[in-house]
């Protein structure tokens, strides 16, 4: 199972950005062989409208089944449904210690959007 | 002849230089307000309700049993308002600019348009002035389709006034464009000046001539002043701070009925841009 997490930097080590559609960055983490890959969300982050909706669509690309963000805004919350991945919320100030958390079993799921849109 | 009044800067004085233009202009001139997120000309234009449109923007609906998730809507469409992740696509009507692409790049006819309600065009008389507006719903973002349908109410042959949005987005444009000429109303601050400069920038890509009315003369310095004669723009009017013009402003009344002796400012304004406009090429009948 690939993990997109939501970061402002690159490494295992780096903070979590509690934004989903704005986040800088995302970890995307291979639970089975224990790799990561960063995939920058910069011109997404940028964009005026429906930055939630493209930043699933690059999780979709990336083949991720689920997400670990801090808050999560309406249009991303339901283009994340569609497309079937599952969304944890955290408070974890690192992408190492969310995904030690995923790991036992302790994020909680988002079941419905906790921000409205343009959210930051 | 078409002249709209735009600025960068908000708060500069648009609405009171296009109403009290149309009123010296009289009777058989179209002002039409074009700032349909907050239009306030009916307040110094009272007068009876003629007509009242509801707007819609097409916005696609996907019929499920004739998709196949190919996701070509999804592609085409640069506002991200149709997603596709495979399987039926998913719809953002606030996203929706309305273009229709995603219905003619579909090869299954899965996708037909269906109105979404944006806002109402109102228009009413106001002693033989034609005041048209625009009304964006609360919670819609889309004002440019909105604008225009307040143009698609322009007659041709009779001189109009555009009240437009501050700015120099897309709701300034879709107000500007095909205009005859422009005002652009600033103050003699350093953030009047600032927020022209933008706004000369943003006529001079779309071609249309203009000039400049400076309005709370006094107020400032003469920063304003220096940038237009460095440019060769022309100061077609210079409207005093004087408090009597916000008196009269916040009770709804027009400064060249309230103020006589600043009436005649408004006839020089039209004169000068009606001689802008003859030397420009433009058409000044009306």
């Amino acid at each position: 199972m690939k993990v997109a997490f939501t970061t402002s930097g690159t490494t295992l080590d780096a903070p979590m950005d509690p934004r989903f559609g704005r986040a800088q960055g995302f970890i995307v983490y291979d639970t089975e062989n224990d790799t990561f890959e960063a995939v920058d969300n910069r011109q997404v982050l940028n964009s005026a409208h429906g930055a939630g909706i493209q930043a699933t669509e690059a999780i979709v690309r990336q083949g991720a089944g689920c997400v670990v963000t801090g808050h999560c805004g309406p249009n991303a919350h339901r283009a994340l449904t569609a497309a079937g991945i599952r969304i944890y919320s955290t408070e974890a100030p690192t992408v190492a210690e969310a995904l030690e958390a995923y790991r036992a079993g302790a994020l909680d799921t988002l079941n419905s959007a906790d921000v409205d849109g343009h959210w930051s | 002849m078409i002249v709209s009044v735009a600025s960068g800067k908000g708060g500069t004085g648009k609405t009171t230089v296009s109403v009290n233009l149309a009123r010296t202009i009289g009777s058989g001139v179209q002002l039409l307000d074009c700032d349909v997120e907050e239009p306030n000309a009916h307040l110094f234009l009272r007068g009876n309700e003629t007509g009242s449109d509801v707007v819609t923007i097409p916005i696609p609906e996907v019929d499920e049993s004739l998709c196949d998730g190919c996701g070509e809507c999804s592609r085409l469409c640069r506002y991200h308002a149709i997603v596709s992740f495979g399987s039926t696509p998913l719809v953002f009507p606030d996203l929706c600019h309305g273009c229709g692409g995603c219905a003619l790049v579909c090869p299954h006819g899965a996708i037909r348009e269906t109105g979404k309600r944006i806002g109402v065009v109102e228009t009413r008389d106001a002693d033989g002035i034609t005041l048209i507006q625009g009304r964006l719903d609360i919670g819609v973002a889309m004002a440019p389709p909105l604008i225009r349908a307040v143009k698609a109410r322009l007659k041709t042959g009779t001189t109009a006034i555009l009240d437009a949005p501050p700015g120099t987005s897309c709701p300034v444009i879709a107000t500007v464009r095909g205009s005859d000429f422009v005002v652009l109303v600033t103050e003699p601050t350093p953030f009047g000046l600032h927020d022209l400069r933008l706004a000369v920038d943003m006529i001079r890509e779309l071609s249309i001539p203009f000039g400049v009315v400076v309005n709370r003369m006094g107020a400032g310095d003469d920063r304003v002043h220096r940038f237009c004669r460095g440019e060769d723009i022309p100061i077609l009017l210079e409207i005093l701070d004087d408090r009597r013009i916000a008196e009269a402003y916040s009770r709804g009344e027009l400064v060249v009925d309230a103020l006589p002796d600043h009436a005649s400012h408004f006839a020089t304004l039209l004169w000068n841009i009606r001689e802008e406009t003859r030397n420009t090429g433009g058409q000044a009948e009306g």
